[in-house]
């Protein structure tokens, strides 16, 4: 059993991309936890996603054994987290489970919006925390006034940041020390108690099984112990308990408090893992409860349809295997007119929408047609009951609503200056009422409360395109608002398509029905006869425009040789129109279902 | 079990891919003329026709086409051997087609290649406008064209001219009086194109660098409407969507073989064949560049570069994307029988109440509407 006080167990926050990943492998490296020849360009970043798209999704956990100038060897637990606004809740497990932070921030970019956002969890959890200054080796890089941004937008002492590159490897060793000198041991802990322990976070490994991370807190766990798992009340006989290493799982015979490791216990699924549960021994248990995780909610929804209808049943198949894996994604069976049988999916945010779309297709080979991200509504009827809306389409008949209400999110935005005017006039646009406007140097940092749904789809890209990418952003769900929401319905051929109809503020609507009807006369091709296309509220036109008939679509020339080449095209159409789908006696391409809700600029 | 149908005909294409100067609108496969010593080409074409003779069986020969490229670069004595070699091996029909492509500049060739056995002269004039043969990269003038004319006219029983409209900025006014300029010659028959921009040529590249604009399809079509109106008028009567005749005599029967889906052989480098063999029918496609396709002769007898089984479904979506662009239509049995199922009703009907396609007992036939969208509507018909 190691003495608690050579125990550290720590978090890195940072905004995204920031380094956090880059300096994990480093700290891996450096204590000798992989070769060079083992370090793969990102060791912890290990999904295929995460390697293409260079940012994390997952936190990941990795002990280290660290011999330090004083002699002593230490136990650092390090715990990688995503910077992504999308995966906060993982960062929040990770805090829970830790007693220290390194708030890592890119010298050469400063404070931006999550440094500040997952700073702040991480005082909230109590943190001891090191403010580390990444990419020292950069031109650009200014420690100085960096540290000076520190103290005063996050209001801690920077006067001890260590300096370093995580690409070069300057400046790692007083990392080290630092985590050994400056953050805490886990405080308490007594292994003569009965066990008490955190379930940090659980994931899916194919060979394995669910693999649980634990913080033991009190008590120690061992191989074959049977355990309890108080909130779910179910009881497991432990397979194998041990810690995290780099690339792999070492077994240990039992974890004692202040260690972090993890557990199999033959559990089938992680949704069987309430994260944030405590876990204890069935026979001796535990006096309390930890206190526990806010439980995550998906706040952005869309239908995910198989482009081929016989694959419904292979989508199925693949979203139980994702959610294996990711109990923060939901979904149900949806059937819509338009587009057949399919899910309805919650997600936390547009980038998590993204990356399960992205698994699906990769993974499981699945071609897929998204719907419209869409926001939870809250629909308070007449008859005194409460609704929540997840599909526009399935909006009930509006006399027999009393209220409509809408989530709103706080945000946080910091810009350059010269940006600021555009960014206000784009928050303004889109329904936000500003809070807060102040100075960081010549960074403004401005707070809005914003209707998420303005936010949801293309809010992030707008805002990166007027900040030429360097705002950054970060919010989080506030509350519902009673708002005058309508729902807008798109005809195309005198037609409701109901996988294109939304609520929109009444404000809004006629803009939004206009820019609708524009992108989808681009998206959608010429017929043989001519296509009106329209925006409604209840039998409200607002907005029309008209897809003119095509005229010609014939080769010239058609002789020996073109018969290939005619073959040829027809094949290409033939896979084009299985990308098709079919609205009466219009073809709308699939891409169009999301592509129409993009907007310029006056959106 | 497919077979080779008689009725529909059995042609032989020859490839000539040599030209004087490449055009810049021009995607066939073709290459510099320079002084080249034609021998090993022919005597490749030869040997290649030879085993197509052992492949296809006994057969007549209803129509003999030389393409390119430019063969009238061929020198006429060549080309009778040619068509004698190819009468020897199949045995012509007694009234054989025998179709070669020329260029204005090449007149003085024209009274031998009529001796030699051609009886049908394709000439690319393309336009009567010297403004227009400069941009469209000819090598010959309006007057030059004009007297090709007189002189293909005597020497051959039947006269095609092609021509091409829809040029950059061509207006309707402009293109209607070409258009009667082109009609006073009285040819046989016209070939009339709007102008395709291919990607791989230098029209394409300039379009794709944004020198100049193609016209716009809405101008395309009223081109094509006006030009079906008045060489209806004239008493040329589109029997294709790009072609016209005086009279069914004068009908490209080569290239009807390729609408009605007949067989023909591809021979000379980058052809293409259709050939119905033992219950099969082929695609054939010949090597592409000159020396490759003769040294592959010389090692294996034929050109090939490769050749695939049609399935059933391609041959009778072939016999609808082909046909309908005849004036004539096609046979709905042609289609259904093939594939053992109808067209799909629902989409028949659409086009029929659009306007875009006719159907008379088992007949179908693109309306003059539906000309314009003729790729529109057999794609539709077949998928
Ligand atoms: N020049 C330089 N580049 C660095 C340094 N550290 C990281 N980077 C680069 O910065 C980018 C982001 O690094 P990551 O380690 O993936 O950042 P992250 O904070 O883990 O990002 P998320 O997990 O997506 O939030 C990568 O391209 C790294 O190579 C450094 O010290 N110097
Ligand atoms: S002469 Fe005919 S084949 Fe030769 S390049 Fe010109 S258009 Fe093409
Ligand atoms: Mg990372």
């Amino acid at each position: 059993m190691i003495s608690r006080d050579k125990i550290r167990n720590f978090s890195i926050v940072a905004h995204i991309d920031h380094g956090k990943s880059t300096l994990a492998d480093r700290l891996i490296q450096v204590t000798g936890g992989l070769t060079e020849r083992e370090m793969s360009a990102q060791v912890l970043d290990n999904m295929d996603i995460e390697r293409e798209r260079g940012i994390t999704i997952k936190a990941q956990t990795v002990r280290l054994d660290y011999t330090a100038e004083d002699g002593e060897t230490y136990i650092l637990n390090l715990m990688d987290t995503p910077g992504h606004v999308d995966f906060t809740y993982e960062v929040s497990r990770c805090l829970n489970a830790c007693e220290g932070s390194l708030l890592v921030v890119d010298a050469s970019q400063g404070v931006e919006a999550q440094t500040l956002a997952n700073v702040y969890q991480a005082i909230d959890a109590d943190h001891e925390i090191v403010p580390v200054l990444n990419k020292i080796d950069l031109p650009a890089a200014e420690p100085d006034r960096v540290k000076e941004q520190i103290e005063d937008v996050i209001g801690i002492d920077a006067s001890d940041a260590v300096e370093m590159s995580a690409k070069t490897g300057m400046g790692v060793p007083d990392v080290l020390e630092a985590i050994v000198q400056r953050l805490p041991p886990p405080s308490e802990g007594d292994a003569d108690k009965p066990l008490k322990a955190s379930l940090v976070d659980a994931y899916y490994d194919p060979y394995m099984g669910v693999v649980v991370i634990v913080r033991i807190m009190d008590g120690v766990m061992k191989k074959k112990q049977k355990v309890k798992m108080i909130e779910t009340d179910a009881t497991y006989e432990l397979d194998r308990v041990g810690y995290f290493r780099a690339g792999r799982l070492e077994d240990a015979d039992a974890l004692y408090p202040g260690e972090v490791g993890f557990l199999t216990a033959s559990i089938k699924e992680v949704a069987d893992c309430a994260v944030g549960d405590t876990i204890t021994d069935d026979k001796k248990p535990c006096e309390g409860v930890l206190p526990g995780f806010k439980e995550v909610q998906p706040v952005v929804f869309c239908g995910l349809f198989p482009v081929d209808a016989a694959a419904f049943d292979d989508l199925r198949n693949a979203m139980g295997k994702l959610r294996l894996n990711d109990a923060s994604f939901s979904f149900e069976m949806e059937s819509s007119a338009a587009l057949g049988f399919g899910f309805r999916c919650g997600f936390l945010g547009l980038l998590h929408l993204e990356i399960i779309q992205e698994r699906l297709s990769r993974e499981f080979d699945l071609d897929l047609i998204a719907t419209a991200p869409s926001v939870v509504y809250e629909m308070e009827m007449r008859d005194g009951s409460m609704l929540e809306l997840h599909n526009p389409a399935d909006m009930p008949d509006v006399m027999q609503i009393m209220e409509i209400r809408e989530p709103w999110i706080s945000s946080t935005i910091m810009t350059p200056d010269e940006y600021l005017g555009g960014i206000l006039k784009l928050c303004q646009e889109r329904r936000g009422l500003q809070t807060d406007l102040s100075y960081v140097g010549t960074r403004a940092m401005v707070k809005y409360e914003l209707p998420l749904n303005e936010v949801v789809f293309d809010f992030y890209d707008r805002l990166k395109s007027i900040s030429k990418g360097y705002a950054s952003f970060d919010y989080t769900v506030k509350e519902h608002r009673a708002e005058d929401l309508v729902k807008m319905s798109i005809l195309v051929n005198e037609e409701p398509v109901d996988a294109l109809s939304m609520l929109v503020h009444r404000s809004r609507a006629e803009g939004r029905g206009r820019a609708m009807c524009e992108r989808l006369k681009d998206l959608i091709p010429r017929h043989q006869f001519k296509i009106p296309i329209q925006a409604a509220i209840g039998g409200k036109v607002i907005a029309r425009e008209t897809i003119a008939a095509m005229r010609k679509d014939v080769t010239a020339k058609c002789y020996g040789g073109d018969a290939s080449r005619k073959r040829k095209l027809l094949d290409k159409q033939k896979a084009g129109k299985k990308r098709m789908r079919q609205f009466g006696k219009v073809e709308i391409p699939q891409e169009a279902f999301v592509a129409a809700l993009k907007m310029d600029g006056d959106g | 079990m497919l077979e080779f149908e008689p009725h529909r005909g059995f042609g032989v294409y020859i490839h000539w891919p040599y030209c004087a100067k490449i055009c810049p609108y021009c995607d066939f496969n073709v290459y510099a003329a320079k002084q080249r010593d034609v021998a090993p080409l022919l005597s490749a074409i030869e040997k290649d026709l030879t085993t197509w003779r052992e492949k296809t069986g006994p057969r007549q020969v209803d129509t003999i086409f030389l393409g390119g490229g430019t063969p009238s670069l061929i020198p006429p004595k060549e080309v009778k051997y040619l068509i004698d070699v190819i009468a020897s091996m199949w045995g012509l029909a007694p009234d054989v087609e025998i179709s070669l492509e020329a260029n204005p500049d090449d007149r003085s060739a024209f009274v031998g290649l009529a001796k030699a056995g051609i009886n049908r002269l394709s000439l690319g004039v393309q336009s009567l406008n010297n403004d227009a043969l400069k941009f469209l990269g000819r090598n010959h003038n309006a007057e030059e064209a004009l007297r090709a004319i007189e002189e293909a006219r005597s020497a051959f029983p039947s006269l095609s001219l092609d021509f091409i409209y829809a040029l950059p900025r061509q207006n309707l006014i402009e293109w209607k009086q070409e258009l009667s300029g082109i009609i006073d010659l009285k040819a046989d028959h016209l070939s009339l194109y709007e102008l395709t921009i291919e990607q791989r040529t230098a029209f394409g590249k300039a379009v794709g660098r944004g020198e100049w604009q193609p016209a716009d399809d809405d101008t395309a079509a009223d081109l094509y409407e006006i030009t079906q109106e008045m060489m209806c008028e004239a008493g040329y009567p589109a029997y294709e969507i790009s072609n016209h005749a005086i009279s069914s005599q004068h009908h490209a029967q080569h290239n009807l073989v390729y609408w009605n889906s007949g067989d023909w052989l591809g021979i000379g480098p980058g052809a293409h064949g259709r050939v119905t063999i033992d219950g099969n029918r082929y695609e054939t496609v010949a090597e592409r560049r000159p020396e490759k396709y003769i040294s592959v002769v010389e090692d294996t007898a034929l050109g090939l570069a490769s050749q695939n089984i049609l399935t059933i479904e391609d041959v009778a979506n072939e016999r609808v994307m082909m046909g309908l662009r005849k004036t004539s239509g096609i046979s709905k049995s042609d289609f259904e029988v093939l594939v053992g199922r109808k067209f799909n009703q629902e989409t028949l009907s659409e086009f029929i109440d659009d306007g875009l396609l006719e159907e008379t007992d088992n007949n179908l036939q693109l309306t003059p509407a539906g000309r314009l969208l003729a790729d529109y509507v057999s794609s539709r018909l077949v998928l």
